[in-house]
């Protein structure tokens, strides 16, 4: 059980925090950036593992968020229950559009675009349909108390979806250790020769597609409870797919601490960008996609894997400059 | 039911707004076609010529039909570059990075229109923008017309250059075989990067041919480019014909169900039928079955 | 003879108009090793996709163990006993040998210390222990040709059909790997094997098909078909037999 030590060590650090620091805007950047780690956790295991790369993770975020917020605003559902619904909608939808999508054996860029399309659909649709408030959106009763999952204290908000954030290390972690994990790698690696070794790879990935719609579906739930607000462009915008594969893929794709590193650094580049430049809109994404090309010519195993990338450089030049001297 | 006086207008309109999004496919499958991915820049790159045509138009004064002469070689080099300085390095020659690295340039694309020139829709004013051609039942809009006509020349000038010229030549040869036409030494590099400033350049000739009646602003792009995604399934993966085929179906589908639907629910339409195709046959209709 | 455990019957695959193989039937009696060898085109890789599950017989029936498996997917198969190789090496590129090799391991093993080991002792068995944990993609050939042979092995199949798996090797390679086979084969499980070495095939098979234009033109033991005037015919062409005989 050594390999959970880090992410203790990880996660009780950041706990700590709002114990030292009290300043909202500190708390609030961090609380938005664990929310985006999270959505990027989600993307990790199909994407990161499977080698799935989906383009529409907006599906999951936004299918959570409005469940949370529609089950309390139109159906008086409690808050709690609400959440938990929009965890298990995310997973629901996972099975649906992975059944559709791997039967169909669609890869590579194809299952990039049908994910892109489903969640321009969805989108078009909640801007149209009557119960997620159409154009206008629903807005979620402010109402602090514990049974309704609201807080007066940004700390709690904090530490809820950094408790979140670490039961999705957590699962991360199961999954690369499991038989699973291993069939997932396979079937990310080669396929075909995943199915040869008796990998159900159709089963496989859509294992792969349920853990992650629940996990990005979480995500979109905590932005309900913490923002009381959603709408079509931020439920299923582009903005929330770009963003869930943007953090693993700068972090390290297919490490357990991957999508979380990158979220911390994409958040604060994209904040020092608006400092810059005075809150006009746009700079921030041009950082980001210059980071996200960077990172894929230059790092491809992300962040986390950088320091072995240059270790194994680093060898390598020795054992040239050994073998011509 | 409806009545003709109705129905052939939005069927033509159909026809003619069809033609440009054959056009923005036609770049679309040419380009996957050949590298065999899908260049999620696409959209991005004809905000940027619909803004390049809108400049070109207010601070230089051309009128955007000519300015396609100039955009067009403009953003065939733009296309170029990007392939063979930043795409194809970048991507390690994996198609999984290819993805990632295109959707990276359309994000820094569109977001530093954003940044430069703001959300603000803008539109140009030229003379024959609400002309129209009385065909007696009907009327043509002069735009759409020539558009419909541009669409076809350069769908001719592309069949010209793949089969006349030593490039086309060497385009098809690494579409069919990449190893063997490298081993004939054809620098694959130099061939990719063609084909992107070619697709490149055929957005740059759609943003052109859109600007007198539509408007920019940074998101322009994405509402073809998404349905040029559309058309090059339903059509097959660079399949040339099928682009063009796809495109004036997808535009007559359309106008049609935009006309029984509304606007917004019309697109849904697009999406479904887009999502059904990739389901029951990626292929395409006019691709060969694997 | 010793029972069949595969039994293939009548087999055809058709590509479009192309008949790739014609009404195939072969049996791979248990225990023992068989080879299926041919002209190149002649369809062996096919067959071995149509046995495997990688492609569904447009007619005839394939059969494991007594069962009828025709068509079933591959993943399916494997988990009854069939396992394969292919004959352009397929390995887990990112991954190191010890977790290519545990992939399949995981066939018989859910948890991960039992696949573990299942994969070292494999590893040991065809000669990759040093290697575990490099990188796939740094393997030599001959490494990956044994990798390849590791991850099929872990599966513990019943049936094994190896494509070639010495292509590509030198002499020296070919006969380190041959005991191994052997040993398989002593172990009790059964061997089909595409193969072009002839020296293997007849050093190796007990029974061999030969293939060519996707039909079976002649079977025997190794000795037989060699020998055989139309096999000879398939592979060097039409007359060579009989110049082959005539010549001093």
């Amino acid at each position: 059980m050594r390999s959970f030590v880090p992410i203790a060590i990880v996660v009780a650090a950041l706990a700590v925090v709002p114990l030292l620091v009290h300043s909202n805007v500190v708390l609030n950047f961090l609380v938005v950036a664990l929310m985006i780690a999270l959505a990027g956790q989600g993307w990790n295991i199909l994407g990161g593992y499977g080698g799935q790369y989906s383009f529409g993770h907006a599906i999951f975020f936004g299918t959570g968020a409005y469940v949370t917020a529609i089950l309390q605003v139109k159906f008086g559902v409690n808050a709690w229950l609400a959440f938990g619904t929009g965890i298990a909608a995310g997973a629901v939808v996972g099975v649906v559009v992975g059944w559709l999508a791997f039967r169909a054996g669609l890869r590579g860029s194809y299952f990039a675009l049908v994910t892109l399309a489903f969640a321009e659909v969805l989108r078009i649709l909640a801007s149209v349909t009557p119960i997620t408030g159409a154009g206008v959106g629903t807005l979620l009763k402010l109402d602090l108390r514990f049974a309704a999952l609201q807080f007066e204290s940004r700390a709690v908000f904090y530490w809820l979806i950094l408790a979140l954030v670490a039961v999705a290390l957590i699962v991360t972690y199961a999954v690369e250790r499991s038989r699973f994990g291993a069939w997932l790698t396979a079937v990310r690696e080669n396929e075909d020769a995943a199915r040869a070794l008796g990998v159900d790879a159709v089963a496989v990935k859509l294992g792969a597609m349920v853990i992650s719609g629940a996990i990005t579906a979480a995500a979109g739930c905590f932005y309900s409870q913490y923002f009381l607000f959603v709408d079509s462009h931020i439920a299923y915008g582009a903005w929330i797919s770009v963003e869930a594969l943007l953090t693993p893929i700068i972090g390290g794709a297919g490490t357990i601490f991957g999508p979380l590193v990158g979220a911390l650094v994409v958040k604060a580049l994209g904040e020092g960008a608006l400092l810059v430049t005075g809150q006009a809109p746009g700079l921030d994404l041009v950082v980001f996609g210059i980071v996200l090309i960077a990172v894929v010519g230059l790092a491809p195993r992300g962040l986390v894997g950088l320091r072995a990338q240059l270790a194994a450089r680093w060898r390598r030049a020795r054992a040239g400059e050994a073998s011509r001297g | 039911m409806l009545s003709p006086v109705i129905l052939i207008p939005a069927l033509l309109n159909g026809l003619l707004t069809g033609a440009v999004y054959a056009l923005v496919a036609l770049g679309l499958t040419l380009i996957y076609g050949v590298l065999h991915i899908i260049n999620f820049a696409h959209g991005a790159l004809l905000t940027a010529a619909m803004f390049a045509a809108y400049f070109a138009f207010q601070v230089l004064g051309i009128d955007p039909y000519l300015s396609i002469f100039l955009i067009a070689p403009l953003f065939f080099a733009i296309g170029y570059a990007l392939q063979r300085f930043v795409i194809g390095p970048a991507s390690h020659g994996e198609d999984r990075n290819m993805l990632l690295v295109t959707l990276g340039l359309a994000v820094v694309i569109e977001n530093a229109l954003l940044f430069g020139f703001r959300a603000d829709t803008r539109t140009i004013d030229v003379p024959y923008a609400f002309q129209s051609i009385d065909l007696g039942f009907t009327y043509l809009a002069v735009p759409r017309l020539v558009g419909f006509v541009a669409v076809f020349a350069v769908a001719v000038v592309l069949w010209l250059i793949m089969t006349l010229t030593d490039i086309g030549r060497a385009i098809r040869a690494v579409a069919k075989e990449k190893l063997g036409a490298q081993l004939a030494g054809i620098d694959v590099a130099h061939v990719y990067a063609v084909t992107f400033g070619l697709g490149t350049a055929c957005v740059a000739v759609a943003a052109c041919l859109l600007m007198p009646t539509y408007y920019v602003n940074p998101g322009a792009g994405n509402a073809f480019v998404l349905v040029a995604f559309t058309i090059v399934v339903l059509g097959g993966m660079g399949s040339v014909p099928g682009a063009v085929v796809g495109g004036l179906v997808i535009g007559v589908v359309e106008s049609l169900s935009s006309l029984f639907l509304g606007d917004s629910l019309g697109q849904v339409g697009i999406f479904l039928i887009f999502i059904a195709v990739l389901l029951v046959r990626p292929q395409g209709l006019f691709g060969a079955k694997a | 003879m010793a029972e069949a455990l595969l039994t293939v019957e009548g087999v055809s695959r058709r590509f479009g108009g192309l008949l790739a193989v014609g009404a195939v039937s072969l049996i791979a009696a248990e225990g023992r090793i068989t080879a299926l060898i041919g002209p190149n085109g002649a369809g062996k890789t096919t067959m071995f996709a149509l046995i495997s599950g990688f492609l569904k017989p447009s007619d005839g029936s394939v059969r494991f163990g007594g069962d009828n498996v025709t068509g079933e997917p591959a993943h399916r198969l494997a988990r009854r006993g069939i396992a394969r190789t292919f004959q352009i090496v397929q390995p887990f590129a990112g991954l190191t040998v010890r977790e290519n090799i545990r992939v399949g391991a995981h066939l018989r093993h859910a948890g991960r210390a039992a696949a573990l080991a299942a994969a070292e002792a494999v590893a040991r068995e065809v000669g990759l222990a040093g290697l575990l944990d490099a990188p796939a993609d740094s393997l030599t050939v001959a490494g990956r040709k044994r990798l390849e042979l590791a991850k099929a092995l872990a599966t513990e199949p019943k049936l094994l059909l190896l494509d070639e798996v010495l292509a590509g090797l030198n002499p020296s390679e070919i006969r380190d790997i041959i005991p191994v086979i052997r040993g398989l084969r002593d172990r009790g499980i059964t061997i089909l094997m595409i193969e072009h070495v002839m020296q293997a095939v007849m050093s190796l098979a007990e029974h061999v098909y030969v293939l060519a234009e996707g039909r079976i033109i002649a079977t025997g033991t190794p000795a037989e078909v060699a020998c055989d005037p139309v096999v000879i015919e398939a592979y060097l062409g039409h007359g060579a037999a009989k110049r082959l005989a005539r010549a001093p």
